[in-house]
């Protein structure tokens, strides 16, 4: 046997580029069977709301039912699903222990970190615009049964404000995810952070005179309740920067920096 | 080529690696053998960037495994073959690292042939799999990318022996390609099988390294008489230090032939004279393990 030639390492070779990225992590939100389910539920939970409202509609011979109001049914399932979709995507590179080869092929976590970001989003954006067209869908079908008129009383900017609101709602899981790096724990924490926290900032504004004059700058939940509603004012948008630097993007800053240097098992 | 060099890495006050340094030349397999919680998988993690050390470095042919461009295609890495999604399939598996390496599917198929997993097994969630199906994809999933390096954590771990003898054909022909490969494990004998070269690793240290030929080669003489005492009186007459072996044996560092002599001078009938072949890899190992045994175990026979 000659001597084997040095084996060299091609450093010139191009890298894995973004886009690569994120197909990649588009693809294992759907490949595993939980995960599949998991997005099928958005159109299963966006179709029942849908019969619901038409059910009411047919029922109560609402004539006040209008698109708006599917939208609205809508858009609740999908407030709830969006951040357990965006927290799966990153804790479970560490519950599932996956991370070993992603984390391999891939030694910069911080473009992976942006790749599941960006995916995250376009899957946000995807399902609002499918569950948006099966309550268009509901709308037509709905007042076709009943035969009341067809109200569209929804519109683009109802549907990009909604769009930002859920999108918001699934960064938030997912600033959760990178900060927790456990699915579970994530999970809690996202419901925790929607529904206790705002408890918290009315007990506190109730009993504070101060904290009551406050609030609208540092509560972000409370800041994002204009983006359901019409949109927000100049000053309303003040407060959604503010509240979200506190409780997203400092947390997110926290969160990349510990994935950055942690070590993974 | 993979070298590393005065690895150090702390955990709190732990020391999981101690100034550890070694180097893994191209055409050979490299064993890296140690009891568990030795530090392999520690050091592995590091060659592949997971882990930071505290101090020292493990470069890859002279570049940090950060700077390696798409390094699937470069230094195939096997970790954990039970580190994976449970509810994906096995071929999905691949497909996400080919996807991610700009691999064509095609080579998904040749991977899945090599390591001989059938199309229906490729297609079943891992989570129905052995862990001798995971330790396949795994490697399967290492050399997607065709690297000329190989980096395998415990990859014979849960392998039935015709496994093992399949891998080691694996690994022979991709050194004699030219490749490099590290590999670890805890038993011995698989590491005998396998490995052309061999660095023992224990607490954190590296302590002996050399070619398995150098490792197991004669060490000494072992000896075994009807009358164990009587041999043991004999020898220590004759100036020869021996330490107990086995069942009532006992080791010495004279040759077969001083031995011979010295117990036949004294009338003492032997039962066994030979070379004690392998004998000190074994017996450091055994005392390795039994370091780190939460129960103390009989040391018999070991050497110091």
């Amino acid at each position: 046997m000659t001597a084997p030639a040095p084996v060299t390492i091609d450093t010139t070779r191009p890298g894995v580029p973004m886009s690569r990225l994120v197909k990649v992590e588009l693809r294992k939100m759907f490949n595993t069977r939980s995960g599949f389910w998991l997005m099928m539920s958005i159109a299963i939970l966006a179709t029942i709301a849908t019969v619901v409202v038409i059910l009411v509609l047919a029922l109560a011979d609402d004539p006040g039912v209008t698109y708006a109001s599917f939208a609205a049914a809508i858009g609740t399932p999908m407030a709830v699903l969006l951040p357990v979709i965006a927290i799966l995507a990153v804790t479970s590179e560490w519950s599932q222990r996956t991370g070993l080869i992603t984390f391999t092929l891939v030694p910069h976590r911080g473009q992976l970190i942006a790749a599941k970001a960006i995916a995250a989003v376009i899957v946000a954006v995807g399902s609002m615009i499918l569950a948006m067209a099966i309550g268009a869908v509901g709308n037509v079908v709905g007042t076709l049964i009943v035969g009341s008129d067809m109200v569209w009383d929804f519109g683009v900017k109802d549907f990009l404000l909604i769009l930002l609101a859920n999108t918001l709602g699934l960064l938030i899981g997912f600033m959760l995810g990178v900060l927790i790096r456990n699915s579970a724990a994530a999970i809690v924490a996202y419901f925790v952070y929607s529904l206790v926290l705002p408890g918290l900032f009315g007990l506190l504004a109730s009993i504070s005179d101060w904290f009551s004059d406050v609030q609208p700058w540092v509560d972000f939940n409370d800041a994002q309740t204009p983006l359901f509603d019409g949109g927000p004012s100049g000053e309303q948008w003040a407060q959604l920067g503010t509240s979200g630097i506190i409780w997203f993007v400092i947390p997110l800053a926290v969160g990349i920096w510990a994935v950055l240097r942690s070590e993974v098992k | 080529m993979i070298t590393v060099d005065r690895l150090t890495k702390n955990y709190g006050g732990y020391r999981a690696l101690d100034d550890v340094s070694f180097a893994c030349r191209p055409g050979a397999v490299t064993g890296f053998l140690g009891p568990n919680g030795a530090g392999k998988s520690t050091t592995m993690r590091v060659i592949a960037g997971l882990t930071p050390a505290t101090s020292g470095t493990a470069l890859v042919s002279g570049v940090d495994y950060h700077d390696i461009p798409n390094p699937g295609t470069q230094i195939g890495v096997l970790l954990d073959a039970s580190a994976q999604h449970a509810g994906r399939t096995g071929r999905e598996i691949l497909v996400l690292s080919a996807l991610t390496m700009g691999l064509p599917s095609s080579r998904v198929d040749e991977m899945l042939e090599l390591v001989s997993l059938t199309r229906s097994e490729s297609k079943r969630r891992v989570k129905n799999y052995s862990l001798g199906m995971r330790q396949r994809l795994g490697i399967a999933n290492a050399l997607l990318g065709d690297p000329k390096i190989l980096v395998l954590d415990e990859p014979a771990n849960g392998l039935d022996p015709a496994g093992i003898h399949w891998m080691r054909g694996l690994l022979r022909d991709y050194a004699n390609r030219g490749g490099t490969v590290l590999l670890s494990s805890h038993l011995l004998h698989e590491i005998e099988v396998i490995a052309d070269e061999i660095i023992v690793i224990g607490n954190g240290r590296i302590v002996a390294e050399g070619t398995k030929a150098e490792l197991l080669r004669t060490a000494g003489t072992f000896v075994k008489a009807g009358d164990a005492s009587a041999l043991a009186n004999a020898l220590t007459a004759a100036g020869i230090t021996t330490t107990p072996s086995g069942d009532a044996g006992l080791r010495t560092q004279a040759d077969p032939a001083t031995v011979g002599r010295a117990a036949a001078a004294a009338g003492v009938a032997l039962v066994e004279l030979r070379p004690a072949e392998g004998a000190g890899l074994e017996e450091m190992f055994l005392q390795l393990t039994a370091e780190t045994q939460r129960e103390a175990v009989p040391t018999e026979g070991v050497t110091s």
